[in-house]
């Protein structure tokens, strides 16, 4: 699969995407582009709308109007599961993760997804490793505190092997040092994937420091490097403004 | 996971299925006839409840009207058993015919995403629209090959007979060893389905169907499998039940018997399968020993029981025995870790 694609392949794109709730527009005719490779952070005040906008990329919502290509492929309407099946890993804001099971049992399930028995248990192995959760691989994950939950979501991302990879406001809730580490586990993502990450933590955009598209009521006011959009006077009044 | 480690997940369910072949073969030996016969009846309800225990405790599919699928299979059993003059296929045609259906109900309710609460109401209905249509067959234009309906009266059932010879008929004693070997059988499947990628998959599904979706399963697919699955299981039970009471009616499709399925889980405990298995058999005869006096009122003895067990054990019986039991062994097993871990660093250092 990756042989195919290249740097500057465009693999994630929206035209004219629109999710209306009622009379709210929480995604207003988005055009977005993606590249390979790209790490891209959304970023904007709350109820902007990129949460929606990440769910109609997800499957998670089907969109009132426009499409969504990934890899060129039209994936407007289709499910989760199609879209994981892509390639695709998706973390979502809420933490979305097995709360009954362990934490081995977590992260097998999503590497046993698309790879065989013995490969999957290498790839659970190797993630849990990867994101030092050895200690409490046996903990039943309902237990875990919220960060920790937080990182066996991220490892379940992570197992699955995925080129794009979706997280929403993965940083949430975590401690300084926990972010930090976060910042440091999607660099590395990174050299093998494509990231689309939303955030709200500015200083956690600094550590990663990627692209940026900031949105605003439903649509996308600029696209651009954070130092340029801190810069920016519209940008820093609709978001910096009441945060800086 | 490889052989060995599925093994040892079922370490449990071994033991347990083996006790269950020791009391097959004693209990003919050491209990009267008539009890016998009795138990027949309670090891298919047992394999009922099992059915529930799988598409409930771990597919997470709180299907109210399990009784459907017995019911269907013990129908299916005697009618084609009937036809057949012989009972060997009419054990394929009702396990066929209840998961047909299942797999038919489940597709319009699974890919129709129909709500949870709503694939409780909407097996139930369906378990009364069974016991009112199958009610009123009772005049003689109802026949379904050579079988009578019966409406309210039900149908005789053909026993079991010899796969080889439909002329010898298994007698009472005989029956117990199929019913019980079935149990064991199914009990053991089950066991070991769960322990399968599919069988964590529909545990995955039951703790978040999002995340499940998310990490690229189809869920719609697992939750129709395992209810079909569940489903044929049922009938299973459904074809014993009407070897051990000779007959099938309406009756089983009542509102009663769907409740009672849905106790002996809750009683049970979710998420395990021996524990709903053994509530079936203690209820079953809790409810015939109360039948043989007036003092207490059936019914109100159940409802007492259920309102027990949620209000005071509401992960049932099997998860707050294990609990215990775990509870009691961890002090031990940290000491252990902690020994091993010490032996680990010690040998490093030398
Ligand atoms: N399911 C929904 N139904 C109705 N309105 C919604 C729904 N989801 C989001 N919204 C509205 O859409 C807007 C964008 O929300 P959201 O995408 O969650 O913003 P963000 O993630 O940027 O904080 C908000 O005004 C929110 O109230
Ligand atoms: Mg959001």
């Amino acid at each position: 699969m990756s042989s195919k694609r290249h740097r500057r392949d465009v693999i994630v794109e929206t035209r004219s995407l629109s999710m209306h709730f009622g009379g709210v527009r929480a995604v207003d005719q988005v055009d977005f582009t993606l590249f390979d490779k790209e790490l891209r952070c959304l970023i904007g005040p709350n109820g902007a709308g990129k949460s929606t906008f990440f769910k109609c990329l997800t499957g998670q919502l089907h969109p009132t109007a426009g499409n969504v290509l990934i890899q060129r492929q039209d994936t407007t309407g289709a499910e989760p599961h199609e879209i994981a099946g892509l390639g695709v890993g998706i973390k979502t804001q809420v933490p979305n993760v097995f709360d009954g099971l362990s934490v081995d049992e977590n992260i097998w399930l999503s590497a046993r997804r698309w790879h065989k028995p013995k490969r999957a248990r290498a790839l659970t192995a190797e993630t849990i490793e990867r994101l030092r959760l050895g200690d409490i691989r046996r903990e039943t994950v309902g237990r875990l505190a919220h960060g920790q939950r937080q990182w066996v979501e991220l490892g379940m991302v992570v197992a699955a092997d995925p080129w794009l990879v979706l997280l929403d406001e993965p940083a949430a809730g975590m401690t300084h040092e926990e972010t930090a580490r976060t910042a440091e586990l999607i660099r590395e993502i990174n050299t093998e994937a494509a990231l689309i990450v939303v955030e709200h933590d500015m200083q956690f955009i600094r550590m990663i420091s990627s692209q940026v598209t900031l949105f605003h009521e439903g649509r996308i006011l600029m696209e651009d490097t954070m130092e340029a959009i801190s810069n920016d006077k519209r940008a820093r009044e609709v978001y910096l403004g009441h945060r800086a | 996971m490889n052989g060995r480690d599925t093994l040892r997940k079922m370490r449990p369910v071994f033991v347990f299925a083996l006790i269950g072949v020791i009391f097959m073969f004693t209990a003919p030996y050491v209990l009267q006839l008539f009890t016998i016969i009795n138990l027949t009846t309670a090891i298919a309800l047992a394999v009922l409840a099992l059915s529930l225990a799988l598409v409930w405790g771990f597919g997470g599919i709180l299907c109210f009207g399990q009784v459907a699928f017995f019911g269907l299979g013990a129908y299916a059993y005697t009618i084609a058993a009937i036809n057949f003059g012989g009972s060997t296929w009419a054990i394929l045609v009702a396990i066929m015919v209840a998961s047909a259906f299942a797999a038919l109900l489940g597709y319009f309710v699974f890919f129709g995403r129909v709500s949870d609460v709503y694939l409780g109401v909407i097996t139930l209905t369906v378990t009364l629209i069974f016991f009112s249509l199958i009610r009123r067959t009772s005049g003689p234009e109802y026949t379904i090959g050579k079988a009578l309906m019966g409406g309210f009266n039900g149908i005789t059932s053909p026993p079991l007979n010899l796969p080889w010879d439909a002329g010898s008929f298994l007698f009472p004693e005989h029956v117990f060893y199929v019913a019980m070997a079935a149990l064991i059988l199914c009990y053991v499947f089950c066991g070991w389905l769960v322990t399968t990628h599919f069988g964590r998959v529909c545990v995955g599904i039951r703790e978040n169907e999002l995340r499940a979706e998310l990490l690229g399963y189809d869920s719609r697919l697992y939750k129709l499998g395992i209810f079909t699955i569940s489903a044929g299981i049922a009938a299973i039970g459904g074809v014993l039940f009407c070897n051990g009471v000779g007959r099938i009616t309406p009756d089983v499709f009542n509102l009663y018997n769907a409740a009672l399925t849905i106790i002996w889980v809750i009683v049970g405990g979710r998420g395990t399968l021996i524990g709903p298995i053994v509530a079936t058999f203690g209820l079953f005869y809790l409810t015939s020993a109360l039948g043989g006096q007036s003092l207490f009122n059936n019914n109100l003895v159940l409802g007492i029981i259920l309102i027990f067990f949620v209000l005071l054990v509401p992960k049932g019986l099997a998860p707050t025995v294990t609990d215990w039991f775990t509870r009691r062994r961890k002090p031990r097993r940290a000491a252990g870790r902690r020994r091993r871990a010490a032996r680990r660093t010690g040998a490093t250092e030398a």
